[in-house]
């Protein structure tokens, strides 16, 4: 592989020293959560233990000390995914609750009893469960563009269901049952031509390629950082800021006021007025830690390296007789979804456990995809800028070694 | 190659999921109930043919991991020609074994079914094996809606 430093990267991870089951750990989950550089775990270390206390209150040292190191993390952020403004960066608690919040107050603000927003047949229920609340709510309709069956959005259907209607586009970036990479610059194009706003669902395409939200020109985006190598409960909703100023808050709470008295509330600035109650301070500075270290290898490397990762898995895989690859399209990142004949994926999840190899079986919160597919549940090896050749010849052995056993 | 999983698929979990008993509709039988399994898709109905009390068939449809399905398809064998009231004794029992709380839980004492003893080393595979039972139980308790293991 081509001078990527994969075993200098490697070495930054405790946990891919881990024995599972007497073998050496083979992390290929990395769709549902990515482990973490020891950068990440250091800085949360170091916080709690030297300048850890609560943001934004108080005039002592620590306050201050934290304040700076929570705030120097969504500067980080900010120019990690190229936003205009450190006010467009908005902490919560990952991509999930950042579509709530943007349905419960752009969505509950501005969408009327027969408006439609649009979704896509191969999004994560977290990108559609928010939506048909919020249709429940305001007796809007959701609309979903169909996919073909490479696993690619069909684009003339999903430019016919553009209308008059149509108040709010939110699409996935990269599918994480299928590895589908949408063409979101086109979407956002033909969506921005009828003055209608698109949110991006980053969770799987953040931490595998450089995000430019500007050039994208997106509304919304929005992405968890667990799947960033940082920790779990903490995540970012970008929006630009026109819309930000414009809607209404999520949650009430200390942060997010300027000014009570039991007759009214000022509301803070942006990004306060989002931001309720004390935040996940020592989350979001492992957050900032994980970007610095992805800047140290850099973002078009990783995604370089992952793309040569998936050639080879996939080049393996075909070679499988009796698997078949669900989510074939020309555009994906590096998630490899498959069935086999006849072995349900649960128990190709378990085998592979005993040889030491983390899978996803199920039906990765994408359970409309499932039935698109027609199959109860796949196998998912997802992988990331830690994984090699060799752990790819270690899960195709494991296969064709389930599927003898299996007979 | 997989020999620490030797416990849990052992040769007759194989056999069954190879070659499930009882895969079948039963018309117009008695009891019908769809057990399913949204962790994992596992998905079956369960047919009863009662005479009084008596199980006099049972037999079922659906697809699902080796597990669920062994532990279906051994279901239906055991409990027909049995009463509803010791149906449910060896659920009572299945699930002591599969859950395995009692250390000392006497495999002896639940015959076939010991095989499926291996889930309880493994947790996240419990419920592939209970499924089976959980539908049975709601069907003797004549409940029409479908179950979940959630």
């Amino acid at each position: 592989m081509t001078n990527f430093p994969v075993e200098k990267i490697r070495a930054d991870f405790p946990i891919l020293a881990e024995k599972i089951r007497n073998k050496p750990l083979v992390y290929l989950d990395n769709a549902a959560t990515c482990q973490k550089p020891q950068a990440v775990i250091d800085s949360i270390v170091h916080l709690y233990s030297h300048d850890y206390a609560n943001v934004h209150r108080g005039v002592h040292t620590l306050s201050v000390r934290s304040t700076d190191k929570f705030e120097g993390a969504r500067t980080k952020i900010k120019d990690f995914i190229n936003a205009a403004s450190e006010k467009e960066i908005i902490f919560v608690r990952g991509a999930t609750e950042a579509i709530n919040l943007v349905a419960q107050t752009y969505g509950k603000t501005n969408i009327k009893p027969g408006d439609e927003i649009i979704i896509t047949a191969m999004e994560h229920h977290s990108n559609i469960v928010p939506w048909q609340m919020l249709c429940q709510q305001t007796g809007a309709i959701l609309k979903v563009a169909p996919i073909n069956l490479l696993g690619e959005l069909i684009f003339d259907e999903f430019e016919k269901l553009i209308s008059d209607k149509t108040r709010l586009v939110s699409v996935v970036h990269m599918s994480n049952a299928l590895g589908t990479i949408n063409p979101v610059k086109k979407i956002i194009a033909a969506a921005h031509a009828n003055n209608i706003p698109v949110l991006l669902d980053g969770a799987q395409s953040t931490p595998h390629m450089t995000v430019d939200v500007q050039d994208l020109d997106c509304d919304f985006y929005v992405f968890s950082g667990h799947k960033l190598y940082a920790p779990s409960g903490i995540g970012v909703l970008y929006g630009k800021q026109a819309l930000l100023e414009a809607m209404p808050p999520y949650q009430g709470g200390g942060d997010m006021i300027r000014k009570v008295t039991f007759a009214e509330t000022e509301y803070n600035v942006l990004p306060y007025k989002f931001e309720a109650g004390t935040p996940a301070i020592a989350e979001v500075v492992g957050l900032g830690a994980a970007i610095d270290y992805l800047n140290g290898i850099g973002m078009d490397k990783i995604a370089a390296y992952e793309a040569e990762l998936l050639a080879y898995a996939t080049e393996k895989a075909l070679q499988i007789k009796g698997l078949r690859i669900i989510g074939e399209a020309e555009h994906k990142g590096a998630i490899l979804s498959f069935v086999l004949n006849k072995i349900h994926p649960h128990d190709v999840g378990t085998m592979l456990d005993s040889l030491g190899i983390a899978v996803r079986a199920g039906h990765h919160c994408a359970m409309p995809v499932m039935d698109f597919f027609n199959v109860p549940a796949t196998a998912r090896a997802s992988f990331a800028m830690y994984n090699t050749k060799e752990e790819i010849d270690v899960l195709m052995n494991g296969i064709e070694s389930l599927i003898e056993v299996f007979g | 190659m997989f020999d620490d999983l030797r416990d849990l698929y052992q040769e007759v979990i194989f056999d069954h999921n190879r070659n499930p008993r009882n895969f079948r509709v039963i018309e117009n039988a008695d009891r019908q109930v769809e057990g399913f399994n949204p962790l994992c898709g596992d998905r079956l109905t369960l047919f009863l043919k009662m005479d009084g009390d008596v199980i006099t068939d049972a037999s079922f449809q659906g697809s699902g991991c080796a597990i669920s399905t062994a532990s279906v398809s051994l279901m239906t064998e055991i409990v027909k020609g049995k009463t509803g009231q010791e149906a449910e004794e060896l659920f009572k029992k299945f699930h002591e074994m599969t859950t395995g709380k009692d250390l000392n839980f006497n495999l002896e004492a639940i015959g076939k079914l010991a095989v499926l003893a291996g889930v309880r080393e493994y947790p996240a595979r419990v419920k592939c094996a209970t499924l089976a039972w959980h539908t049975l139980d709601a069907a003797l308790k004549n409940e029409q809606k479908s179950i979940s293991t959630e």
